[in-house]
């Protein structure tokens, strides 16, 4: 299949990238690692005139901890985070979530600030991002912003980034001692979408009581979801059995997910409840919990 | 109608060649250069017949614009066998029954090649691993697995 005919650029510095997106206006689009974008322009499910590839501007792929956050460039592939000896040994979640994302292949191309960007429910990082509480920066015509993620997913495919902004680093505050996160995702195969998935980042106080909860759910509505309703009734309790199955249930009761092939509507919902439950549980664990 | 003028190295060769915006670099190296060993299995970015190596790494070469390959080294299944010696992969394809009917064996020629680059000895859990964005229709898998057991033997 062949996409309909577009003009490529590649420009070299983001300031180049942002003026020719401003300058080509709605017809352009962003191209990182194409492993959304193309498919969707080959099935003529989307159009672009101009593709501007952020793909060639250097110094966009560091995974690094400054400053207090953890700072993903923004073209930094899933094989570099799945490679990335700090997420390896201070990010579980993270690994989750890229072990989990498409396949190998796809993921030597496939960019976390794309899985983002791309406003897709389906995508993986989201959910995770909305747990670990991170940040977007984006750099446009009128210079550089943060956006929080709980402001990010403004729709279907839709995100808060301008036509003419690029995502340029995604920023995750380094969880304080006694944190852990978790993904847990069910697919019918390696390469699909979550028929359900969840997400949990928990720090744990002096008692092992939960003191700082993040829960987010994959392809669970028109949106990624952040579960805050599980996410309050966890604050400052034990998380024994009960209060976990708790959550689960108040995170499923949070998500309004559609009939498709992967099942039914009371399938995915009871699968969210099931994973949200697993994955608070193994955050738990991996703060040093019971 | 955009063109760019390119250059790709292919095999250890250096093309140039001047190239619609839109061409994927699947059909550039099939019907450009010929080189037909690369398969399209599905087109939709799911089979991995397609797979080349890009700087060494296995990626779907119908997702990928040819553009997107400028000044970068491409290698297909035709670079894996030297002057009539085949490298040991294929050797072990043939020796395990790696394949039946052959479409997807071009695909995980190379993933089995870039995967035995970064780890010499590979567990079973991990060639499955590399391998789960390649389909088989035919094989079930299993003497696939053997076929880069048998490479990664050989080539230690
Ligand atoms: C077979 C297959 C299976 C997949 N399975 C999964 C899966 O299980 N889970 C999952 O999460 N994903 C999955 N994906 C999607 C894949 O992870 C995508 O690559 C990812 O969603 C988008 O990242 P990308 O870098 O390829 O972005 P692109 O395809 O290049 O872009 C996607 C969109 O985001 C925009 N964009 C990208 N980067 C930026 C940026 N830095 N700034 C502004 N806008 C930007 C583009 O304009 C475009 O609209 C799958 C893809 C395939 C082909
Ligand atoms: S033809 Fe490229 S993945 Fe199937
Ligand atoms: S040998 Fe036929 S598809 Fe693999």
């Amino acid at each position: 299949m062949i996409p309909s005919a577009f003009d490529y650029h590649a420009p070299g510095t983001l300031e180049e990238a942002v003026a020719l997106l401003e300058r080509l206006g709605d017809d352009a689009k962003v191209l990182s690692g194409g492993q959304s974008l193309l498919p969707l322009l080959k099935l003529r499910l989307g159009d672009a005139g101009h593709l501007v590839d952020i793909g060639r501007i250097p110094g966009l792929t560091d995974i690094t901890e400054a400053d207090g956050y953890l700072r993903i460039g923004g073209t930094a592939r899933e094989a570099d985070l799945e490679r990335s000896d700090l997420i390896r040994e201070k990010y579980p979640i993270l690994l989750d979530t890229a072990a989990v994302i498409a396949d190998p292949l796809v993921r030597n191309r496939a960019t976390v600030g794309g899985n983002l960007a791309h406003g897709d429910p389906a995508n993986d990082h989201p959910a995770t991002m909305l747990a670990l509480g991170a940040e977007v920066v984006a750099r446009g015509p009128d210079g550089e912003r943060t956006i929080p993620i709980t402001g990010f997913f403004t729709g279907l495919f839709a995100t808060a980034l301008a036509p003419a902004e690029i995502l340029t680093e995604i920023r995750i505050p380094v969880p304080p001692p006694r944190s852990g996160g978790a993904y847990v995702k069910l697919e019918r195969k390696v390469g699909d979408f979550a028929t359900a998935a969840a997400a949990a980042q928990v720090t744990l106080g002096e008692q092992g009581e939960i003191v700082r909860v993040g829960i987010g759910l994959t392809n669970a509505g028109p949106t990624p979801i952040k579960a805050t309703a599980a996410e309050r009734y966890l604050q400052r309790r034990q998380p024994d059995a009960e209060a976990v199955a708790a959550a689960a249930q108040l995170a499923a009761d949070a998500t309004s997910p559609s009939a498709d092939r992967r099942g039914s509507v009371e399938y995915k919902r009871d699968m969210a409840r099931v994973l949200t439950g697993r994955a608070i549980t193994r955050a738990v664990q991996r703060a040093g919990g019971q | 109608m955009a063109t760019h003028d390119v250059r790709i190295t292919v095999n250890g060769e250096p093309q140039a060649a001047a190239v619609e915006s839109r061409l994927l670099l699947v059909h550039w190296l099939r019907e450009v250069l010929r080189l037909t060993g690369t398969h399209i299995g599905c087109d939709t970015t799911h089979c991995g017949a397609c797979t080349v190596l890009l700087d060494g790494e296995p990626v779907k070469s119908c997702t990928v614009l040819a553009v997107q390959a400028d000044g970068r080294e491409v290698t297909t299944v035709e670079g894996l066998e030297h002057d009539g010696t085949l490298h040991p992969l294929q050797e072990g394809f043939q020796q395990e029954h790696g394949l039946q009917c052959g479409f997807c064996t071009p695909g995980m020629l190379m993933t089995g090649r870039a995967l035995l680059e970064r780890n010499a000895d590979p567990s079973e859990a991990e060639i499955r691993q590399a391998i789960s964005g390649n389909l088989c229709r035919c094989t079930g898998y299993v003497n696939i697995v053997k076929s880069i057991e048998y490479a990664a033997a050989k080539l230690r």
